[in-house]
């Protein structure tokens, strides 16, 4: 699949976040978003996850068959959407089930990213970086070919940075596409860089 | 399509059953005030009898209404709605499952426990039969009516109380319809049938209504 943004604006609250972002990914490809906080990197994933409605350009999706962009898609956003009262395996088995397209089982997906030994612990009893990387193993459980992660590498120690980064490099590989935001480098060969600046608020004339 | 809807069926059930959900508290309230009603109304048995349809009735509304609130603001709060957005079945059936699971763990144990219950104010074993059948068909439109309500107020923090106040006038007819119903079971004037009908009919439309309303207020919140 091919994905186009095209001159992508956003407003919160009557107020115009960014605006003129356009940008294109080819099988493959990885895009890096940058700014400072507040800037609107998780909103512009917030827009192509279906989240938010844009206030002006559009999202083009190319070469998807029959399927929506929702439907190509998987998001670990800052919020896990993990069940903490249901052990990581029973949240991926959700997961598996519910986004179809199954391809690693659980306790696979959850071995690849070096928490086997958390298959039947309910999530509340895990750390936030344990958490994370439930919340990434669910990139695994089921096939998607766009990745959208907000600050996916927050909470992380430096050995899941990596297992995360390889885990990035092999979907690539795949034909896969990935946009992640970061404030970390994490060093992904080749990726774009777009860098979202806040639109200045304009001072009222008098 | 009935892959997502299994799977998020039977997560909802397994989270109702892990966490002790909103179904026994439910009932525990429906209890609570039966029981009370006769130490307020005094040992009468023939009022209680009379009016124990409609005390019934009132305690399954309450009843419905607690634990509504979380319908869909549990999966807002921990971001499981925006993993729900991604599914290849459309919202509605997304709603669908959701709003199943939750009669299934509050609206059906309160039809199923309105036997029991009934002994406390005097019900015939006619009444009771009366109020098992006529709960087990209205209970499916409170329900769908309180899902509107919880996917409208699934971003707001105090959402509950807002949530009651919206719902509850579109949950009377079901209310009137309800204890008509039960009433003629048990004599009167007007034959069965033509409350319980509405009832059904009641039910039919908050079915539909309430699934795309819900999708539509889920669709549109920020």
């Amino acid at each position: 699949m091919r994905l186009s943004v095209e001159n992508l604006a956003c407003e919160r609250g009557e107020r115009r976040i960014f605006e003129g972002v356009s940008f294109t990914l080819e099988p493959g490809d990885a895009l890096m978003v940058r700014g400072r906080n507040g800037a609107g990197k998780s909103s512009l994933l917030e827009i192509l996850a279906g989240r938010l409605i844009p206030a002006a350009g559009r999202v083009l999706l190319r070469d998807a068959g029959e399927r929506s962009l929702p439907e190509c898609l998987h998001y670990v956003g800052h919020r896990d959407a993990l069940k903490a009262a249901l052990t990581a395996g029973e949240n991926l088995v959700f997961a598996r089930d519910f986004l179809g397209d199954p391809a690693l089982a659980p306790p696979e997906a959850l071995a690849a990213i070096g928490l086997a030994h958390a298959l039947h612990l309910p999530v509340a009893y895990l750390s936030a970086g344990q958490r994370r990387r439930v919340a990434l193993a669910r990139l695994l459980v089921a096939e998607r070919p766009l990745w959208l992660l907000d600050e996916p590498s927050t909470a992380l120690d430096s050995a899941s940075q990596e297992i995360l980064r390889l885990l990035i490099e092999a979907h690539r590989e795949a034909g896969g596409i990935v946009i992640a935001t970061t404030h970390a480098p994490l060093a992904l060969a080749g990726a774009q860089e777009l860098t979202i600046e806040r639109t200045p608020v304009l001072e009222a004339t008098s | 399509m009935t892959g997502s809807f299994r799977a998020l069926l039977v997560r909802d059930l397994k989270l109702a059953a892990r966490v002790g959900g909103s179904g026994t508290m439910g009932l525990v309230f429906f209890l609570a005030i039966v029981t009370l009603m006769p130490f307020a109304l005094g040992p009468d048995l023939n009022l209680l009898a009379r009016i124990g349809p409609a005390i019934l009735w009132i305690a399954a509304l309450l009843a419905t209404l607690i634990g509504l609130d979380r319908l869909f603001q549990a999966d807002q709060e921990d971001g499981s709605l925006d993993l729900l957005r991604l599914s290849p079945a459309p919202l509605e059936v997304v709603v669908l499952a959701k709003v199943l699971a939750h009669w299934l763990v509050t609206g059906l144990p309160l039809a199923l426990a309105a036997p029991l219950f009934g002994l406390l104010v005097a019900l015939t074993p006619e009444g009771m039969l009366a109020m098992v059948t006529t709960l087990l068909v209205g209970t499916p439109a409170l329900t769908f009516i309180g899902a509107i309500g919880a996917a409208l107020t699934a971003t707001l923090r105090k959402g509950g109380l807002i949530l009651a106040i919206l719902v509850l006038p579109f949950m009377i007819p079901t209310l009137i319809f309800g204890v008509s119903a039960a009433n003629a079971a048990l004599g009167g004037t007007i034959p069965f049938s033509t409350p319980f009908l509405i009832l059904i009919a009641l039910s039919l439309i908050s079915g539909v209504v309430g699934t795309f309303g819900a999708a539509a207020a889920l669709r549109s919140a920020e």
